[in-house]
């Protein structure tokens, strides 16, 4: 999860709680790569882009793999900032305290209007630098370890369960994202943390509002709603304890420090955020990626040992999260270049896990590759906290819906079906599915 | 082979419990361990992957 990262300490290392307009309609025009020979004028790319294809990094970015490992991308505002596109040097930066992902700097760069808006309030975990932010994960890591996620796996199956059930129940045909994608993570995260699964309207539509919502205006409002929302939980909570990780935080032992009220809904915010957005887009995406690799998915189906590494792979090619976002304190040098103080510096994900140094054929879906060093859920400190949560609910989401649906097959053609704008999270904006 | 692991630097992702499962895994607080006994890789090849899969690398693999 990106629950937990990355956003990336949730689920994904950074996740760009901007987005764009909702009208935006992503069509599937490019689907097969052509990698085209463009002379590299990387001052030029603006970053972030729409994605042609909803599983490919945009070709406009082909400039940008040309100019690997590192080169220039101008931001929504004409600042011009550093953008990593190597694996190898992203490592290295990524690790590097130099690099600081202090919203509250002046220097962060932001890559939209409405992400801007997180320089004026703290933003817990992605948001802050060591040692603030170690403590803050220091609290939560224990909730999060593969032990604790693998006690979960019969709660995740038996959601899974029971929404394939009632899809089944009303259809075909059916919206995949939010007959399924959407509420998996939603339900687990909301069991998770004790927010009631009942108010799931309203925090996944202040969710949406914050990540992708028609204007800053807009994304303000839903992050007071949700703000004031998570302020009267945490209140209720403390008066009468329930049993979910926002408990255990609010309710701290003796010998522990007491969180505020402030920084209990940051945390929690990032945590309900990270913990459904993130691993729906990849639930959906992903299903629709491999209804376009029909050869893959069969392989799939015939051997069910190959999942977790499909999983990992699926992380890898489709990088719903890209763009980790950090500003340079100090002067780095760095491949041959020296990224100077008060400079911006942005890790796009999807070409550092297309770099052909690090993957042969980075731009086939192949599970039999060695993927396990993608960096899909970030790297450093941040790395996605959440990441062992979201690696079960996929595998679960995935086995379950492929194994209940033979027949599973989109119900529009590909081309018509809407994802998400280049400015947010990656992932499907609709999943029509009949079976 | 000898596994140390820096506890200090440790922000429990679990890389290393999900790559090489025999060797190492996560303590009550979520901070990376090697199983008992298995200090020096217990001949498995995944501990080496574990250290490279590390996001802070606080785990060093040094051959004795």
């Amino acid at each position: 999860m990106p629950l937990m990262g990355g956003l990336a300490d949730l689920r994904v290392d950074d996740w760009m709680p901007e987005a764009s307009n909702e009208d935006h309609q992503g069509r599937l025009t490019a689907c097969e790569v052509t990698m085209t020979v463009t002379p590299p004028k990387p001052d030029t790319v603006a970053f972030p882009q729409d994605r042609t294809c909803p599983y490919h990094p945009p070709a406009s970015y082909d400039p940008l793999r040309s100019a690997r490992p590192l080169s220039r991308v101008s931001l929504y505002d004409g600042r011009t900032v550093w953008v990593v596109t190597g694996q190898s040097v992203a490592r290295d930066l990524l690790i590097d305290p130099r690099l600081s992902t202090d919203r509250a700097n002046r220097a962060f760069p932001m890559p939209t209007e409405r992400f801007a808006l997180s320089r004026k309030r703290r933003v817990a975990l992605l948001g802050v630098d060591d040692p603030e932010h170690n403590a803050q994960r220091r609290m939560l890591i224990p909730s999060f370890t593969l032990k604790r996620i693998t006690a979960l796996r019969p709660r995740i199956q038996e959601t899974v369960d029971r929404l394939l059930d009632a899809m089944v129940e009303q259809g075909p045909p059916a919206d995949l994202v939010s007959a399924f994608a959407l509420p998996v993570p939603s339900m687990v995260i909301c069991s998770l943390l004790g927010v009631p699964y009942a108010d799931h309207d309203f925090f996944e539509e202040q969710s949406r509002r914050l990540l992708r919502g028609p204007d800053v205006t807009d994304t303000e409002a839903a992050r007071e709603q949700l703000d004031a929302y998570l302020g009267s939980l945490i209140d209720r909570k403390r008066r009468e304890p329930g049993d979910g990780l926002l408990d255990d935080l609010i309710h701290r032992g003796p010998d522990e420090k007491e969180i505020d009220r402030e920084e209990l809904i940051s945390l929690a915010t990032i945590l309900l955020i990270a913990g459904h957005e993130t691993t729906a887009n990849m639930i959906s995406l992903g299903t629709f990626t491999l209804l376009r690799h029909p050869d893959r998915l069969e392989e799939l189906r015939s051997a069910d040992s190959l999942l977790p590494a499909a999983v990992e792979e699926l992380l890898r090619f489709l990088s719903i999260a890209d763009g980790i976002l950090r500003v340079a304190t100090e002067d780095i040098e760095v491949a041959g270049e020296t990224i100077r103080a008060d400079d911006g510096v942005v890790f796009s994900t999807s070409l550092i896990n297309r770099d052909d140094d690090s993957f042969t054929a980075p731009d086939s879906l192949d599970w039999h590759r060695p993927t396990r060093h993608h960096l899909a859920f970030g790297y450093g400190v941040h790395q996605c906290l959440g990441q062992n949560l979201a690696r079960a609910e996929m595998e679960i989401a995935l086995r379950s819906l492929f194994a209940r649906l033979p027949g599973l097959r989109l119900a529009a053609p590909a081309e018509e079906i809407p994802f998400k704008p280049g400015d947010t999270i990656q992932g499907m904006l609709e999943l029509p599915v009949t079976w | 082979m000898r596994i140390r692991i820096d506890k200090d630097s440790c922000v429990g992702a679990g890389m290393c419990a999900l790559t090489a499962p025999n060797v190492f895994t996560q303590d009550d607080d979520g901070f990376s361990e090697v199983l008992e006994g298995r200090d020096d890789g217990a001949g498995d090849p995944l501990a080496r992957e574990a250290a490279r899969a590390c996001p802070v690398r606080a785990i060093t693999v040094a051959d004795d």
